[in-house]
Order: C-alpha cells, then sequence, then structure tokens
C-alpha cells in the first residue's frame, strides 16, 4: 500500500518531514536542515580558509596539495553513501514490513554517491594533471573508482525504470545488494591485475601523500565540512522522494476518479473513447 | 517436480530451440568471427595483435554474451511464454538456472570458436603444459558469463525501452571475468613471457566469481523479473 | 475461491482496476464482458497473480494476493493475449515441456493433445507454422495438461471454427463440474447463454453484474 503519512511516522530514520501547519509553504526544509545548512555553510568556509589560506604548501607537490583538501573527502563520502544505500537496501527488503523510506534514503544516497564520485573523478584528473602529468593512470584505485562509477549509474537508470513504488524498491533493493556482492570482486580483480602489472612509472597515487600538522587538519576539516554536506543533501532529497511519491499517489487518486466517472457516465456501453491503452498490447 | 530436473527440462529447451532455429549458429558466431577481423583492422600491427589476442578473444566474448542474452530472452517474450511460465508457478530459481546452463552451452561454444579464431588470425600457439589452464580457465569464466547475463537479461528482458540496460548492467559486473579469463589465458599461451603458474590465481578469483553470481543470482532472479 | 475487494491494479499510471468487487465461487464459470480498455484483460492477470494489487484485498483460493503473489500461481493456469507457446519448437515438444513443468504425466499430456485435436498431422510441426486458431488449440492443450483449480482466458474462442469452440465449452464445462472455477473474457454474447453460469460485466475498471 503506498500511502504516505505527513506526520512522518514511517520508519524514515532521519528527522520528519515538515509539520502539516507548513502546508502553506510546501519544502522540504526544516529547522533542523536549516540549523544544519548553517554548519556546513560555516564548516565549508573554514575548509576555505584553512585549505587555501593558512596550510602550507606542500614540499613536493606546491599548490596542487590544495586540491586533496576536496579530492579526498568527496571520496570517502562516496564511499558512505553507497554503504548507506546497501544497508537501506537491506533495511526494506528483509524486513516483512518493507518501509518505502528505508528505499527513498538508498535511492538519495546513490545519487548524492554518484555526484560526490564525479566531482572524485573530475577534480581528481585536475590533481593529476598538475602532478603526474596525466589526467587518468590505470592504478587499482582509480580503476575501481571508476567501475565504482559506472556500476551506480546503472543502479540510478534501474531506479527509473518505473512501475509502483513497491516495484522499484523491490528491484532497487535487490539490484543495490547485488552490487554489494559485485565491488569485493571488483576490487580483488583490479587489484591483483594492478599489483602485477610492472608497467607504471609514475610515483604513488593520492592518499598516500604523506600530511602533517596544519594539512592534516584541512583535511579533517574538509572531511567535516563534506559530511555535513552530504547529510543535508540525504535529508533534502529524501524527502524530495517522499513528495515525488506522494504525488504519484494523488496523481494515483485522481486517475481512479475519473476512471470511475467514466462508469457512472456510461449508462451505455462505448460512448467517449477511452484514454486507456489498449487492452491486450501489454509489455511482457 | 525438484528443482533441478526443471532446471534440466528448461536447459534442454532452450537447447531444442537453437537446435531448431539455428540462430546462433547462423547469426551469432558468424557476428564473434567479424569482430576478430575488425579487431585487426583497427589495432593494424600484427605484433600489437598477437601481443593482445587473448584480450581480443575475451572481448569478443562480451558482445557476443549481450547478443546471446537477448536472443535467450527474446525466445521467451516472443510469444508470452516468460510470463506464461511465471503463471505456471514454474520456479524461478529452476528458469534462472536452467537458462544459466544453456548460455553457458552456447557460450563456451562460442569461446572455442574464437580462440580458433585467434589461433590462425593472431598466430596464437597452444602449448601443451597450458591446456589444461586454458580448458579451466574456459569452464570457470563461462560459468561466470552466464551466470551474470542471464540475471540481467532477466530483468532487460521485454519491456521497451528496458533492452539497453543489459550492456549497461553487464559489462561493469564482469570486468573481474574480463580481467581475470584474459590473464590465464595470456599464463596458458604464454604471451609476453607469462608461464602457467601465473594463471592459477585467476582461475581461483573465476571461481569464486562464478560461485557468488550463481548463488547470488539464482536468489535475485525472481524478485528482478516480477512484475 | 476468488475474493476482491475495491482492488486497483496499475498499468504504468494508468488504473486499469479501478476499485473491482468480486466474489467467485468454485465450480462457477464467469463471463467477464465489456468493451474494450475496460480493464477484461487486466482482471485476469490480476487473478493470476502477474500484476500487484496497489490497493483493496485480494484473495484467490486460500491465497492471499498482496503476500503470496508467486504461490498463487501454480494453482492458476491463464491463457492470455499471447499464446506463451516457443514458436520454433513443435507442437509435442510445446504441449511436453508445459506438461512436464506442471508435473503432468505422458498420458495426461496425450489426452490433453488428442482432445484438441491437435495430435495427428500438427504434433511434429513447428508452431511458427501454425494458423492463429492452431496455435490457439496448442496452447488450450498446455493450459489442459496443467489442470489448474482456477481457469482464467481470455478471447479463447477467437480464431477457433465451430467445432473447436464447442469442444473448448465442453472442456471448460468439465473443469467447472470437477470443482475448477473458470473465469473467461469474451465479446462472444452467445456463449454467455451456452457456457457461463454467471456473466459480470467490467466497464471502467470496474465490475457491475448483470
Amino acid at each position: 500500500m503506498t500511502t504516505f503519512d505527513p506526520t512522518g511516522t514511517e520508519s524514515v530514520p532521519v528527522t520528519s518531514a515538515p509539520a502539516p501547519h507548513d502546508s502553506y509553504r510546501v519544502g522540504t526544509g526544516t529547522r533542523a536542515t536549516r540549523v544544519l545548512g548553517l554548519f556546513t555553510i560555516v564548516s565549508m568556509g573554514w575548509l576555505v580558509v584553512f585549505g587555501l589560506g593558512f596550510s602550507p604548501a606542500d614540499r613536493d607537490q606546491d599548490e596542487a596539495v590544495r586540491i586533496l583538501y576536496v579530492h579526498v573527502p568527496t571520496i570517502w563520502l562516496a564511499y558512505l553513501a553507497f554503504v548507506v544505500t546497501a544497508i537501506a537496501s537491506a533495511l526494506y527488503l528483509f524486513p516483512k514490513a518493507h518501509s518505502l523510506g528505508w528505499d527513498r534514503l538508498a535511492g538519495a544516497s546513490a545519487e548524492i554517491g554518484v555526484a560526490f564520485v564525479a566531482v572524485t573523478l573530475v577534480v581528481g584528473a585536475l590533481w593529476g594533471r598538475l602532478t603526474w602529468g596525466v589526467f587518468w593512470q590505470w592504478d587499482a584505485r582509480l580503476t575501481l573508482t571508476a567501475l565504482l562509477f559506472v556500476s551506480y549509474i546503472g543502479y540510478l537508470a534501474v531506479r527509473r525504470l518505473g512501475g509502483t513504488h513497491e516495484q522499484r524498491a523491490r528491484r532497487s533493493a535487490v539490484l543495490g545488494l547485488l552490487i554489494v556482492l559485485e565491488i569485493p570482486l571488483l576490487h580483488f580483480s583490479v587489484k591483483l591485475w594492478r599489483s602485477l602489472h610492472q608497467g607504471s612509472t609514475l610515483t604513488d597515487p593520492s592518499g598516500d601523500v604523506k600530511m602533517d600538522g596544519l594539512m592534516l587538519f584541512s583535511l579533517f576539516v574538509g572531511v567535516i565540512a563534506f559530511t555535513l554536506l552530504y547529510v543535508w543533501l540525504v535529508l533534502h532529497r529524501t524527502r524530495a522522494m517522499a513528495m515525488e511519491d506522494l504525488l504519484d499517489d494523488r496523481q494515483l487518486d485522481s486517475a481512479l476518479e475519473a476512471r470511475r466517472a467514466e462508469a457512472r457516465i456510461d449508462a451505455a456501453p462505448e460512448s467517449a473513447p477511452e484514454p486507456a491503452p489498449e487492452v491486450g498490447t501489454e509489455d511482457r | 517436480m525438484s528443482v533441478w530436473k526443471i532446471t534440466w527440462l528448461i536447459a534442454l529447451k532452450d537447447l531444442r530451440i537453437e537446435r531448431r532455429s539455428r540462430v546462433i549458429t547462423d547469426q551469432v558466431l558468424p557476428f564473434a568471427g567479424v569482430t576478430m577481423l575488425i579487431f585487426a583492422f583497427a589495432l593494424d600491427a600484427d605484433s600489437v595483435l598477437e601481443r593482445v589476442a587473448p584480450g581480443l578473444i575475451w572481448l569478443a566474448t562480451m558482445f557476443s554474451l549481450l547478443v546471446l542474452v537477448q536472443r535467450a530472452f527474446s525466445i521467451e517474450t516472443d510469444d508470452g511464454a516468460l510470463d506464461a511460465m511465471r503463471v505456471a508457478g514454474v520456479d524461478a530459481r529452476a528458469i534462472y538456472l536452467g537458462k544459466s546452463l544453456s548460455l553457458a552451452v552456447q557460450l563456451l561454444v562460442l569461446e572455442v570458436i574464437l580462440l580458433g579464431a585467434a589461433i590462425v588470425l593472431y598466430a596464437q600457439t597452444v602449448p601443451l603444459d597450458g591446456v589444461v589452464l586454458l580448458v579451466v580457465t574456459l569452464l570457470t569464466a563461462t560459468c561466470g558469463l552466464a551466470s551474470v547475463g542471464t540475471l540481467y537479461g532477466g530483468l532487460a528482458a521485454g519491456i521497451r525501452g528496458r533492452e539497453t540496460l543489459l550492456p549497461l548492467l553487464t559489462l561493469p559486473a564482469v570486468a573481474p571475468v574480463l580481467i581475470g579469463a584474459t590473464r590465464a589465458v595470456e599464463a596458458a599461451l604464454g604471451t609476453a613471457g607469462a608461464v602457467v603458474s601465473d594463471g592459477w590465481p585467476w582461475v581461483g578469483l573465476l571461481a569464486v566469481f562464478a560461485v557468488a553470481f550463481g548463488v547470488g543470482g539464482t536468489l535475485a532472479f525472481g524478485p528482478l523479473i516480477d512484475e | 475461491m476468488v475474493s476482491f475487494r475495491d482492488v486497483v491494479a496499475v498499468l504504468g499510471t494508468f488504473p486499469a482496476l479501478a476499485g473491482v468487487t468480486l466474489d467467485v465461487e468454485a465450480g462457477e464459470i464467469v463471463l467477464l464482458q465489456g468493451p474494450n480498455g475496460a480493464g477484461k484483460t487486466t482482471l485476469l492477470r490480476t487473478c493470476a497473480g502477474l500484476l500487484p494489487v496497489v490497493r483493496g484485498t485480494a484473495r484467490i483460493l486460500e491465497f492471499d494476493l498482496a503476500a503470496d503473489r508467486d504461490v498463487v500461481r501454480r494453482h492458476v493456469g491463464l491463457l492470455g493475449h499471447q499464446n506463451g507457446l516457443y514458436v520454433d519448437l513443435t507442437v509435442r515438444d510445446n504441449v511436453r515441456f508445459w506438461g512436464a513443468t506442471a508435473g503432468a504425466s505422458h498420458d495426461e499430456i496425450v489426452a490433453a493433445m488428442v482432445r484438441l485435436d491437435v495430435h495427428d498431422r500438427l504434433v511434429d510441426v513447428p508452431v511458427r507454422k501454425l494458423s492463429a486458431g492452431q496455435r490457439r488449440r496448442t496452447a488450450l492443450a498446455c493450459l489442459v495438461a496443467r489442470r489448474a483449480r482456477l481457469w482464467l482466458l481470455d478471447e479463447p474462442h477467437a480464431g477457433l471454427d465451430a467445432a473447436s469452440r464447442d469442444e473448448l465449452d465442453r472442456i471448460l464445462r468439465q473443469a467447472a463440474a470437477s470443482g475448477a472455477t473458470v473465469i473467461v473474457a469474451s465479446h462472444e454474447l452467445e456463449r454467455a447463454t451456452s457456457l457461463a453460469t454467471r456473466v459480470v460485466e467490467v466497464v471502467a475498471g470496474q465490475v457491475r453484474e448483470t
């Protein structure tokens, strides 16, 4: 059953949706998210100040090291986002309740995760160009990141296949868990592949850069800032999805009304042409 | 009726359909052969072709896999047979295992032919001590490919606008097979100084992959094909 | 056997069933009539467990469709708009396969083929070479071999000649007499009197008794 509970007693594991009296200005913001948003902006500000200002340039990489304060947090958050997707998929699928809130969390987190991976790849390519001289390198970590990106794009494509909310949720949850199966396999095969490959003539990829003092602190600030950003985005996106689902339900209600009205008008059979798809030409 | 009996029935049914219709022998195998030819057009240098031949075999296999899977499911959706099987309450696990089995057989035939093409077109030779590795690689890689292909093939089947999902879902998932099978075949053929003992760890990876997706697919197929 | 209360089923975003309330007892032969697009096919497919119930409650036999959709299917036989045949295989191969997956014995399968008159000249002909009516009879033979408890048929008479239609009616009456329930969707008004124990009208996704 796809009834939406506006008071938020559906088991979404984060703060509830806007209270009914907010309906004159319906949005996904609440006091909690505004406070969170404020903290996010402040910590982003700190990141800019420390990342671009206080922290020193690196011995080897010069100013390019500053990119890492963005690049490293985004990939960590992407991993976090995908872990959340996996857990939420399981929490939808296995309990009998099949609560759609978990499905929405899984979907929102995956979307944001994909966005973060995209940022990681682009920013990382820039960093690579500055430090190694190339945009890309076929080492284990980069290859895996690219594969992760493509896998979750597939997940998002499946989420958009349509159908009822339960159908979408079930398909996506199963696929989400399959991707969890794929990741270790990808990880080991790529690792084994690159450890045997002698061809790399470039220096250690990112993350093995030695950092201390202010640099480490800036990185830390970056992680905090992006984590806050992630949570803020997930909250909003999940609520937006809940509203989209609610909209679907409302549209179904009005479609039902229209269809039932047809029956009342249809005292004699076959009056107006129905807007229905031809019976018998259903797919599959 | 046990799941295995029905699996067997379904696998035989698929193979019988191929025997009658000959779509794979007439269309897909030639397609695979053609890809081996056009690789040569794109890669020009003989030395390059010789060096990458194992990779080309598996690339051609991957592309042919997509075509084979689409064929495997179009026979079901043509006249609503997959629906009929679901309504008949045929255990989804049996449908999955049966179709994977028949797909695996078709893939094996395809791979052997591609190997032959590589021997002829890319001047490959199979040293005697590499034969066992080669055979085991083919078997384990095939099981993995058939498992993934059938799983996502079921999801992508039938409904318009879904068939294009198949490559997007399948290719990242079978990347480990591409990596592992190519390295193992390189070891078996002695490409670029590889020795046979290099190949066995990769076979281990392929076996784990096949088991993981065999089990995962059996569990996931039912929910994925359900409306 | 079949108990629907305000059942809603959707095709995409369209509510093909807009609140169906229907009760069917074992042994009944119910004829569904109504214009194209009314939802007859969707109703049959929902009874078969192919489509999920979005709202309302539905029980088929002793199962709740919301929870046990896949279990219900084993007891149900559906002959939809498509025949569910493998066009490259012969009649014999098809009926054998469908009978075997349902656990029917060899004799039962042969009996079904004889009954539908596909056993003689046609038995080793690939289905793609058969006419529409011959394919329909083959599909019916597959259905008969399964001996379901609930028979769902969508325009089964279409494409059949007069003799085959009468034979089909005999088969359905026999099935009902042995305790199965039969629901047939058909445009043919004469069948109402000759075959059905009850006629139900499907209009705009809902059901009206006539």
